[in-house]
Formats: C-alpha cells, structure tokens, sequence
C-alpha cells in the first residue's frame, strides 16, 4: 500500500496500467470503505485531473476532470445559479471523513440525492467520459450534447461501475439551473405506514414534488421547489390536499439545510462500529420493508425518495445479517447495499447485493470487456 | 438507389431455408412463421424506406418463451437475427439481412400493470409508446417521452432506439425514464434488470441497453416511469427575423434559469410548407419561428410565459403570440408536428438528418448548410429541436432524378460530418442503424469503436444479433479479445469495410 501513483494525464494513466498487476484508484478517497475490500493494490490517486476545461451555463454543460474538487464545483456552478440537479451526497459526517469528493469519485459511485425522486440519478447527467481502460487504452464514449444516441451508451455503464471497468480522466455533465426558491411542508408523528401514503398522495399530485422523505419519529417532509409564484400556488395545492392527515408546518429558511441533512445521512449515528446499509424498494412499500427488518434486526432507519430508498443503520446486532436484509429486499424487488461496516464485516460479506448467475455472467463478462486481467478496483464490485 | 454493403451473406444458412422454417414453426405454431415472398413484402424496410431486402424468413413469437427458444436455435445454429419492433426506425435499425430471421415482436401486445403508487407501468415491449399514456390517461398520468412516431411506434422500439421527442429537455429520452427490463440474450437465456424502485443494481445494463439497436438482445418486457400530466400548458408562437436571433433567445431563456418544456424552431422554407399545409396562422414574413412550450402549474405558466415573451422582444422578435387556450396551442403545434409530410408535399422526396450541435454553434452551422446547399443544389428546410440542439435538415430531392439520391446521401454525410466537427454527434435520437454506420469513424476513433464492440461481445460472442448496424466494420470477438492498438494504428487493416 506504500506505492501512491499520482499520474498527471493519460500516457501516464496507460503506463502505470501496463506496469501494474493491481491498482486501486482513488480521487480524495472518501468512499474509499465502500465496497468490497481491495487488497494488495497499488493506489492511484487522479487528483491532478483537476483541470475545468469547459463550462457553459447557457448550454447547461461542464466538462471536467475527474479529480475536481467537489466543493470547488459546487462553488463555480452556484457562481452562475446552476447545481448538479441529481443532488450528489457528502459522506464526511457517515464515513468520518473531512472531504467532500472529487467528480470522478462522485461519478464512480454514482450515488444521488433526495432530489434523484424528480429530477434523475447521476447517471441521467453524465453526457461523456474520457477514460483509460484495464487494457491500457485511451478510449471516449459519448459526447458533450444533450441529445445523443451514437453508439453505446458507456457512459452510463461507467457511472456507478466504482472504478472497476476504467480510470475515469474527463468527465462531461449536464448541469440545471438552481431554483428560485424552495418550501419544505413538514407533517408531524404520521406513523411509517401513514408517511409513505402521504408520500405517494403527494407525487400523485401536480404539484411537482422534488423530495419526499420522512424520518420516523419526526417528520414527514415535502419539498416543492420552482419559482416563487409556483411554489407559492403549489404549497397552497398541496395542503389542502394533505389536511386531512393533520397539521402542516411549512418551513422555507431551513428547506435546504432539511434536505442537505437527508442528502448527507446525518439523522444516522456516525458511529463507525455501526453497519449503515443503502437499500433500494418499490416507494409504496418503503414501510412494509422497513417493519419487515425491524422485526428481524435492531435498527435506526428513515425513508427518502418517497419510501423508495431506506436508509438503515443495524444497532446492537452481533451478528451478520445481510442475508435477513437481502431476504426481505428481494422478496420486494430491489436490492440493498452496505455502505459502512468494519473491515471485518467488509470482508466476510457481499457488499453489493448478489445477482442471479446468468447477470453475474454478463456483469463478469463485461469488466472483461473492459479489463480482462483484473487489474482496477479488483474485488471491489 | 444506393444500398448499404451488408455482410456477407451465409450461404449454408440460405441453403438450410426449408429446415429452419420447419424449426420455427414447431417452437412458434400456428401462423408465427411467414416464408412466403408477398407475405414477407411488409417486413423488407422500416421507416428508412430508402433501403429494402427481403429477411430469410419472418417469425412472431407470442412468449418469452418462444423468444428465448428461437433465439437458443438461432444461436446453436449460427443463424443471424434482426429483432423489429414497429419498424418506424428512421435510421434502417430493422432492416432485414437475406440470411437472417426477422424476430417480430408485434404480438407482444399488453399491458401488464399499471402502478399508480410506485407511479409506474409495465408492459410488452410491442405497446404502442401512445398507448401507454393512454392507458394512464383516466388517472391524469401519462409517459413523458413523446417520438413523433408515437401513434405507431413501439416500447420495445423506444428502448433499442433510446427515442426521444420534442420534450426532451425537461423530460429526458427512453434512458431517463425506464425503470426495469426483461430481456432475452442470444442464448436463451432470460435477464432482468431493474424493476420498481430507482437505481437498479450492479452495472448499468438499463443504461448500455437503452439504445442499442438491437444488438444486444431481444426486450420481453419493459417497466417505465409515468408522471403526472402538468396542471396546464401554454405555448408561445415567437417570429425573428433570422436564426440567429432566435438562438440567442433559446440561449437567453436557459440562461435566467427557465427550462421549457419544449423549444423548437423552423427555417423560413419549414415555415411556408407548414403553413401551406394545416395554415397554423404562422407569419410568413420571418426567418425563423420559435415555439416555447411552457408547463406546470398556472401561476407559474403564465409567469414564464410572461417572462420568455419578454426575452424574445429583447432579442428583436418581430412577432409574439401566446395561447390562450389548449385548442390555439394545439394550432401552434400543427403546423411543427405537419413539417415533415408538408416538406413531402413540396418535394418528390426528402431527406431528414438527425445530428446534434451544441446551441451556440447553430448560426454557424446554418450558415455553412445553406452554403453547402448551394453547392448541392439540393433545397434544405430546417427544423430544429432548439432547447438541446438535436437538428433536423430536411434535404428536399427527387429519387427519379438519376443520381440525386447519391447527392443526397453525400449532402446529409457533409452535414453530420459538420454536426461532429463543431462538437455534436451524428444522432440525437434516430439511431445510427445502417444509415449512419459508415460515418462512425468521423466521431469515433478505432478503439473507442473497438471498445463499444467488445461490449457487444460480452452478450453476443458470435456477433449473431442484428449485424451490420451501428458499427462500420466487424471484428470476431476472440480477435477482439487480443487486438491491442497503439499510437491509433488501425488493426486488421486487411479486413474489409462494409
């Protein structure tokens, strides 16, 4: 693990594949706990990638390395009233870490937010790619328009792929511009049942919910978002759709800290013994999901995506029980992820559910594809 | 007429016709199988009419497990095959090969589940793209992606093809709005990915199948994502007094954070066939004509509506209406939705392009068509999906003139080849298909293109799967797998292009 390569651009990225056996590939290595362990690897840290090469807000387009800065992006885009629309979460209060990411990491993992509900995941955004693969070799995908069905769509095989098909160097993104405003309607001590049927009541609705989430014990949040004529008319809308289910809070100052709370998972412990899991279900049965773990395991959990992801932190339970969640997430068709757990527990269980053999042949034969020898991310997928 | 170079024909499967139709028809009874020359007529080109061949034989099959077994046969037999949804492709994507089974999927028909609280329909992949709204349309949903072959085309289609539609900006094509697939591969065996819930696991196979053209496996059954239709719609009929006026309004309108629900644009020669045919009420005294769809709630429609009528007229517009009502909206739309049959009525033929540029490139890429036109001579009308700049040049010709159709392909390659050059891509939402296929070097090079096929190989190892779309040249797979390319010298330079 001594051996950091820091390659500046391709060539580079090229000779350090063909010299090496084993490679893990990190940009400020924030997820680097997630996913399956990597062992014997030679690190390869992209942040030199780190260069803007275009970005046009009025044609909704960035272009980049893959080693940017989060932060730094964040900070451009808002410069001309423009986000990441799909809401790419930062982990540092989960995972114990003091930064947010880099665009590689956040295109390689492809996670997305409370916002992915309306607007799309990452995936949806990622318009091209410029990367090396595990057999050396410089190849693009894609394009830098909205509009674009030319050839296969690699880019969103690479999206989400955390690292294991190619060395990501430039990525191509469409970017959306912020809201005006946004309004957060909150709804008190609803039980999980009643939640996800206001959830679902909402987006049933017109009134264009970006984000449902509800933390149990607490709230039940909606989040309208637009410009202020429309959230205004759209808040209206929907409370006198929701009276019946009780008081309705509506909250504006503290709408985006609400979401990025949900976004980043803080209303889970950051408690690094804890095992933290990811688990994605049909949203109408978000509730019936979650009473079925809770009746096998100790946990801490809350609802986003309208019920439709389930963030679950197992308390106090000794022994592994992937196999009771993976059990109940099957039985309703989705599938769950473990996204913190000790090295231990890392290596003695499958990190990503597990696919049925003839999908597992075809994910194989495609890193093959890709890299043959094994050589990025090996094991980590 | 020109035809594509296919590849080359098996002549131990055309001489195995007789058994393999045999074959067929005991996995498909009854009338699945169409051998015979006038029933097979229908099937020899899809929406790119341009191009006909006559498949090997013709088979519908009515279950998954049919499917799964023509295909197993094929697949041992080293049979090639074409799978054809609604034939609409406008890009030859189901164009048949003489040695190849044509896999129909016409007969998979129903919809199987409507969802309203996961907000989601799934259904087989020969359903109509309307019928699906249609289906929702009672509860007041529908599905966002709206090619303009919707009354026709199918699901099935819509995922090999990744359709799109003039409301792609806001809505996103198939990709962005399915869910969960069913899928046979080439030997029988049956894969699904994804379902009902967001982000499906493992690779993103939803994504990588999502406009594939058929190449990599037969869709069974598809699970997309509706949404509830918008409280209200209006529209804005904008005239400028040149194109690139026009674009900078497009350009203004995005800038101050607005995203319409459709923008699209015509020429001054869409403008007049449009008018001559449904007389939509467009001025005829501009150069280019926006429509700026607006959506959502009341209050904010009629904001923006406010607020886009005012970027026009900073933009110098010479003409601005606003609807006042679904029908005069729907009025403003005829005459868009009418361009191309219009476009046919003024010209024995024509011929539509599909590339997409980057917005701001558009005066310049105007500008430099209507140059080549002139040194054509072949007429040019222009309509433009102007909120994500995926064009439509319309090369007006005449396939009884000898040798214009050849001009004509050779005009649509310039225009592609300029599309690439000012930094778009040779289709936005049409396919590559055989059209396209040989133009592929312009944007990709060898082993980007060598990439892509050793995807294809992961599902399809002998390359049985709809040969002869997409890729300019075709590699076996174990080559494939020990190709190794430097410094861009081309590999197997002895094997021949098609």
């Amino acid at each position: 693990m001594s051996n950091i390569l820091k390659p500046e651009n391709s060539e580079q990225i090229i000779d350090i594949i063909k010299q090496t056996d084993r490679l893990e590939l990190i940009g400020t290595g924030t997820k680097r706990n997630i996913g399956n362990l990597i062992v014997d690897a030679a690190l390869v840290d992209l942040s030199l990638f780190d260069n803007v090469e275009l970005y046009e807000p009025e044609e909704l387009v960035i272009s980049l390395g893959a080693g940017c800065r989060r932060k730094e992006i964040d900070k451009l885009l808002a410069g001309s009233g423009q986000q990441f629309a799909f809401e790419p979460p930062d982990f540092s209060h989960l995972l114990g870490c003091d930064h947010t990411g880099t665009i590689g990491g956040m295109v390689a993992s492809g996670l997305s937010g409370p916002r992915r509900l309306k607007a799309g995941g990452v995936r949806d955004f990622v318009l091209g790619v410029h990367a090396v693969s595990g057999r050396a070799e410089k190849f693009k995908t894609g394009g830098r328009v909205m509009k674009n069905v030319t050839g296969y769509d690699l880019s969103k095989v690479l999206t989400g792929s955390w690292g294991t098909l190619a060395v990501m160097s430039k990525v191509t993104l469409k970017i959306l511009p912020k809201p005006e405003m946004e309004v957060t309607l909150c709804l008190d001590e609803l039980d999980n049942d009643q939640a996800v049927r206001v959830m679902s009541l909402a987006m049933r609705s017109s009134c264009d919910v970006s984000s449902a989430a509800h933390i149990p014990g607490s709230a039940t949040m909606l989040r309208l978002e637009g410009f202020e004529s429309s959230v205004r008319a759209r808040v209206e809308m929907m409370k006198n759709l929701l009276k019946k289910f009780g008081d309705i809070r509506t909250e504006e100052q503290t709408s985006a800290d609400i979401w990025a709370d949900i976004r980043d998972v803080r209303h889970l412990s950051r408690d690094e013994k804890t095992p933290v899991w990811r688990i994605c279900v049909p949203p109408a049965s978000g509730a019936e999901v979650l009473r079925a773990i809770e009746d096998k395991i100790e946990a801490k959990a809350f609802l986003d995506w309208a019920g439709g992801l389930i963030w679950l932190e197992v308390v106090n339970h000794p022994a592994d029980c992937a196999d009771d969640i993976r059990q109940i997430v099957s039985h309703y068709g989705g599938h769950a992820t473990l996204i913190r757990a000790s090295t231990q527990l890392r290596k003695n269980t499958q990190v990503f559910q597990p696919q049925p053999k003839v999908l597992a042949d075809l994910s194989k034969r495609l890193k093959q594809s890709f890299d043959p020898d094994n050589i990025l991310n090996p094991g980590r997928m | 007429m020109t035809t594509p170079v296919m590849p080359e024909t098996d002549k131990t499967t055309l001489s195995q016709r007789l058994q393999i139709i045999q074959q067929l028809k005991q996995i498909c009874p009854g009338e699945a199988v169409i051998s015979s020359a006038t029933g097979m007529q229908v099937y020899e080109s899809d929406g790119l009419t341009a191009y006909r061949q006559p498949p090997l034989v013709v088979v519908l099959p009515e279950t998954v497990e049919q499917v799964s077994r023509v295909l197993a046969y094929c697949d041992q037999q080293n049979i090639r095959v074409v799978p054809r949804g609604a034939g609409t492709s406008l890009s030859g994507g189901a164009l048949p090969l003489a040695d190849g089974v044509l896999l129909g999927m016409g007969k998979f028909s129903k919809v199987l589940e409507i969802d309203y609280d996961n907000r989601c329909v799934t259904v087989q992949p020969g359903v109509t793209n309307l019928a699906i709204s249609q289906a929702v349309e009672a509860e007041g949903f529908y599905y966002a992606p709206d090619p303009s072959s919707q009354i026709a085309c199918s699901i099935g289609g819509n995922v090999a093809e990744n359709a799109g539609g003039v409301h792609c900006l806001k809505y996103g094509l198939t990709t962005n709005n399915l869910l969960g697939l069913e899928m046979v591969l080439i030997n029988g065996d049956v894969i699904r990915i994804g379902g009902k819930h967001m982000d499906a696991s493992g690779y993103d196979f939803l994504g990588l199948i999502t406009g594939s053209e058929g190449l990599l496996g037969v869709v069974t059954e598809v699970t997309v994502r509706i949404l509830k239709k918008p409280e209200t719609a209006r529209a804005l009929l904008i005239g400028f007094q040149s194109g690139e006026a026009a674009g900078q309004c497009v350009a203004d309108v995005i800038s101050q954070g607005i995203i319409a629900a459709g923008m699209e644009m015509m020429d001054r020669l869409a403008i007049k066939a449009a008018e001559d045919f449904v007389q939509a009420g467009y001025p005829l005294d501009v150069d280019a004509l926006l429509i700026v769809e607006l959506d959502g709630p009341e209050a904010e429609v009629d904001y923006l509506i406010e607020r886009v009528a005012g970027i026009a007229e900073d933009n110098g517009a010479v003409s601005i209406r606003a609807s006042t009502s679904d029908e005069e909206r729907a009025k403003f739309w005829a005459g868009r939705k009418a361009a191309f049959p219009a476009i046919g009525r003024i010209s024995p033929d024509y011929y539509c392009m599909d590339g997409t540029i980057p917005r701001n490139r558009l005066a310049e890429v105007l500008g430099r068509i209507s140059e080549m036109s002139a040194d054509y001579g072949l007429a040019v009308a222009n309509v433009f999906h102007a909120g994500d700049g995926n064009m439509h040049p319309l090369i007006l010709y005449d396939a009884n003139k000898p040798g214009e159709l050849a001009k004509t392909e050779k005009f649509g390659a310039d225009i592609l080849r300029l599309c690439v050059e000012v930094g778009g891509v040779l289709t936005g939402e049409h396919g590559v298909g055989v059209e396209k296929r040989d133009l592929m070097p312009e944007m990709f090079n060898e082993i980007d293109l060598i990439q892509q096929q050793r995807v294809k190989c992961a599902f399809d190892p002998a390359s049985l799967l709809n040969p002869g779309k997409v890729f300019p040249q075709l590699y076996r797979c174990a080559e494939l797998g020990r190709i190794h390319i430097s410094g861009g010298d081309i590999p197997f330079p002895d094997i021949p292009r098609f």
